[in-house]
């Protein structure tokens, strides 16, 4: 178990800034996720943490050592950490066994205690009796569930998983999330996430780092993430948020202030700091949305497009006041809204914006027993 | 602590790969080197002398000539050749394909000699096959391969695989759509091939054609077997009878020689680099290889066509080389009395020489195949996957010694080891190791080329997954890389041996008495007339060659496209 440390990092490719002035503290025994697009550098993070790339700026701390900086870099091998990678990366011509023990072997581990640690480490991921197999016999939740027995049977002090579920079907990266929290409640090592998939980050995740065009946009815990995001950027990313215009007329000390949306007056969340504006702006979720009748306090709005999702409908609609600010929200069956009907939209809840779209980290690392329950509750109320 | 051992790993590195540097520049950057500073400066001190000599004599421009008129001639009909059965064996639905690129491609595999020496025993007045079926010319007559079109005949057949490939592994990238985009704009299939097809192939074409000039102005097996008989000399076989005839003495005359002949492929690899500067040729969808074009009720047709020339190029001159083998001596009538297995008893129990050179060329081969993998997995390591200026030189250095003309290399590598070793005191030269150090040069690219093609193939993060796991370069390579790498590189190993096994260029300059190989040997039965001998010893390299390609279709399954007799 070690804490981990990204200071300032930066790496570029030629006039491409993959990474730029990356900072992020991962506590000890934290499960973090680093969640972005295809394209964000959250794979170039993995690598400079990995050492696997030497990097153009900045330090990388894993426990008490300095890995990297511009000057100094410890090779992956010497790093003691675990990675699973996206491929699996398994061994084709070593059986089940070969592949977990061949971390052991190389330090050295001699048997009967190579044995016996393999042999714990298959039971662990329930793979007890396919020891002799070769991994091209198996199918893709056991070949995930060796590579996950290969990274852990040499104990490492922090493992990087680098999109373990994406070459899995539905069903199965569900049973294999729970895997997932399992082993990091029972291990209690420190794990950093990489994914696309916002769904996955929220349910394994004490905190997700959004990245986007080589810079961190926000870390938070999932639930914070949701519902205080720090930038239009992270609100339009998480769980679809839709970023609209605003003036903040006044504010209380708690966090509550009172808005003026194209004319309607709506009692929403901002930071403490926040101050009356004319210039700020709002997420606005889905879920805060609603067709209202006529006379109930609401936004002129008019249809675009109407898509049946099961159970309910998502309508898309134009403001009316607004140019091209397009909003979408669920409305429940049946609903006989076409293209070009007028609706009056009702709103019930927001997040003020924070105005300079600053990092907001202000859950430092903690114990990891006090943050399960946060993360816990947070994993069901976001299903974005 | 982590620190210490970072610097160990990085200095084992470093190690590695200026080990691999040094390799390759013994191998390939010295010996050239050293013929260059010949060529200026013979025996070490600056002189015109020898360069005015040799580009003021006429013998030297005739034989240039020569090596043109072969080398363009034989290319033509090699591309003539190549590029239609491409065409047809990549684009359409003939059968038995397998079996068809198996014996078009043998050829290639087969020593330049021993195709050479088979085809004079199809011709001529004493070829036993055309004595059998009373078609031979009259005795004292000439044989009509003993020729400039001789020379262009089988410098074609021989070459006209090497087109083959190079086209066949283009067409292969070519995407369906492109033909099916043709299609449904109404072309038809001649007007797609003349339109979409061959515009597109163009650089594959182009390669093909440049590789296939440089090994036939290289060539020294069929212009000494058709050539020097009728004193007919190229600069390849202009090389060898001066060094033959008056030894060490002329090396500065024969060094600027080859930096003429070197100078000649360099151009032409050059005019090939220009061709395809001009225009765009990168295909940009990639997608199921194509389906083939059906030939409908021409298909028996082409099918017999394209087994009538592998009759005529392959069979016929392999069966005139084995009746050739059977009879007791040149000229004999072959009957079921007259056959005799004496020429094989000859050459494998009596022959000094000839044993030698099976034991030789075996080893020699073997050793070769072994040292260059050796060398080649670490080495393509570094080529592929760290990739800096350094390592460009590299694959470029070794590329080179293979890329000339073989004599090239030859020349330099008498130069370099005519006088004993500095420190060491060693002499290499009237040994067989110079042989193998030629052969080791010469070939290594053989053998890196397949395994660039396998760590292409293989998924970077295998390694890197064993490298978190604590393992250092060394140990990576050994329990991870080269396990995963071993069919291609069991492929290289095979063509160098296949090439070394069958070389002849190489070793007619280098060796000595005691260290003969099959293909010198051959090559002096022949000049000495006793050409029953070596049809005899041909057969058995033949035999050897044809073997160990069928035991590959036998054996486990290498990607596509690496050993070239698979389809």
């Amino acid at each position: 178990m070690a804490r981990l440390i990204v200071d300032c990092v930066t790496k570029t490719f030629g006039a491409l800034h993959a990474l730029d002035q990356v900072s992020l503290d991962v506590g000890d025994g934290e499960f973090m996720a680093i969640l972005g697009p295809s394209g964000c550098g959250k794979t170039t993070l993995l690598r400079q943490i990995a050492g696997f790339d030497k990097l153009d700026g900045g330090r990388i701390v894993i426990g008490e050592t300095v890995v990297s900086t511009v000057t100094q870099h410890v090779p992956p091998e010497r790093r003691r950490i675990g990675i699973v990678f996206q491929s699996y990366a398994l061994w084709p011509h070593m059986t089940v066994a070969e592949n977990v023990a061949y971390g052991l072997t190389v330090a050295g581990v001699r048997d009967p205690e190579r044995t016996r640690r393999v042999d714990a480490a298959l039971t662990l991921v329930e793979l007890e009796g396919y020891a002799e197999r070769r991994p091209s016999m198996l199918s893709g939740g056991q070949r995930q569930r060796v590579a996950l027995a290969r990274c852990l049977v040499t104990e490492p002090s922090l493992v990087l998983l680098d999109e373990p579920l994406a070459n899995l079907d539905v069903h199965l990266r569900a049973s294999m999330e729970e895997e997932f929290a399992r082993f990091h409640a029972r291990t209690g090592t420190t794990m950093v996430y990489i994914t696309h998939d916002q769904a996955e980050a929220m349910a394994l995740a004490d905190r997700i780092a959004v990245m986007d065009r080589g810079r961190l946009l926000q870390v938070a815990t999932p639930s914070q993430l949701y519902r205080e995001p720090a930038d239009a950027s992270v609100a339009a990313f998480i769980g679809e948020g839709i970023v609209v215009p605003a003036e903040v007329i006044d504010v209380d000390s708690r966090g509550r202030c009172r808005v003026d949306l194209f004319g309607l007056s709506v009692r929403m969340r901002c930071p403490l700091a926040q101050t009356p504006t004319r210039a700020a702006r709002v997420c606005l979720r889905a879920a805060n949305l609603a067709i209202v009748g006529a006379g109930v306090p609401g936004i002129g709005a008019r249809v675009v497009r109407s898509v049946y999702q099961g159970g309910h409908f998502r309508v898309e609609a134009q403001l009316d006041h607004a140019d091209g600010v397009l909003v979408h929200l669920a409305a429940a069956e049946p609903c006989r809204l076409a293209p070009g009907d007028a609706i009056r939209i009702g709103i019930d809840d927001g997040w003020v914006l924070p105005e300079t779209g600053e990092i907001v980290d202000s859950t430092a690392p903690e114990s990891a027993d006090s943050r399960r329950f946060d993360g816990g509750t947070v994993a069901t109320g976001a299903d974005g | 602590m982590a620190d210490t051992a970072g610097l160990r790993e990085r200095a084992e590195e470093t190690a590695l790969l200026w080990v691999l540097v040094a390799i390759v520049a013994i191998l390939s950057l010295v010996p050239l080197a050293r013929l260059l500073f010949e060529g200026v400066a013979p025996g070490g001190r600056f002189s015109t002398a020898a360069l005015s000599n040799v580009l003021s004599s006429a013998t030297t421009w005739t034989a240039a000539q020569h090596s043109l008129v072969t080398a363009c001639g034989g290319t033509a009909l090699a591309v003539l050749i190549g590029a239609t059965v491409a065409v047809l064996v990549a684009l359409t639905d003939i059968r038995g394909r397998n079996a068809f690129v198996f014996c078009f491609v043998l050829p290639l595999m087969i020593a330049p000699q021993v195709v050479a020496l088979a085809w004079l025993q199809l011709f001529g007045p004493s070829s036993t096959l055309l004595k059998m079926i009373g078609l031979a010319p009259a005795m004292g007559s000439r044989n009509p391969l003993y020729s400039a079109h001789g020379i262009i005949l089988l410098l074609g057949v021989q070459y006209a695989p090497l087109v083959f490939l190079t086209l066949r592994a283009g067409l292969r990238t070519l995407p369906q759509e492109l033909l099916e985009a043709g299609l449904a704009a109404g072309a038809k299939p001649p007007t797609i091939l003349r339109t979409i097809v061959l515009p597109l192939m163009t650089p594959p074409l182009v390669a093909g054609i440049a590789l296939c000039f440089v090994s036939c102005l290289g060539n020294f097996g069929i212009p000494a077997f058709l050539g020097i008989p009728g004193n007919y000399l190229v600069l390849p076989t202009l090389i060898y009878q001066r060094l033959a005839g008056l030894g060490p003495s002329v090396l500065s005359e024969v060094a600027v020689l080859s930096c003429l002949i070197g100078f000649i492929a360099v151009l032409g690899i050059f005019l090939q680099d220009l061709m395809l500067r001009r225009r765009d040729f990168r295909i940009t969808t990639t997608s199921n290889a194509m389906r083939p074009f059906e030939l409908a009720r021409w298909r028996p047709a082409v099918e017999i066509a394209l087994w009538i020339l592998t009759i005529v190029v392959l069979v016929l001159p392999l069966v005139a080389l084995l009746l050739s083998s059977l009879v007791p001596a040149a000229g004999v009538p072959l009957t079921a009395k007259s056959a005799t297995w004496s020429n094989y008893d000859y050459v494998l129990f009596d022959h000094a020489a000839a044993k030698r050179a099976l034991v030789n060329s075996f080893s020699l081969s073997a050793t070769a195949a072994i040292v260059i993998v050796l060398v080649a997995v670490p080495l393509a390591y570094f080529l592929v996957w760290r990739r800096s200026r350094l390592l460009r030189v590299l694959n470029l250095a070794a590329e080179m010694p293979y890329a000339l003309p073989g004599v090239v290399l030859a020349i330099a590598a008498i130069l370099v080891f005519l006088k004993p070793l500095p420190v060491l005191g060693l002499t290499l030269y009237n040994t067989v190791w110079i042989i193998l150090f030629g052969y080791l040069a010469r070939f290594l690219v053989l053998g890196l080329r397949p395994v660039i093609g396998g760590y292409y193939q293989l998924d970077r993060t295998l390694e890197e997954a064993a490298q978190i796991a604590g393992a250092r370069l060394l140990r990576r390579l050994a329990t991870i890389i080269l396990p995963l790498v071993a069919p291609m590189a069991t492929a290289g190993a095979l063509l160098v041996f296949l090439t070394a096994f069958n070389e002849l260029t190489v070793s007619a300059l280098l060796w000595s008495s005691g260290a003969e190989t099959l293909g010198v040997v051959v090559f002096s039965f022949q000049q000495g007339g006793d050409s029953t001998y070596a049809a005899a010893l041909a057969m058995l390299t033949v035999a050897v060659t044809i073997a160990l390609m069928l035991s590959t279709l036998l054996t486990g399954k290498p990607a596509r496209g690496v050993l070239p007799w698979r389809d």
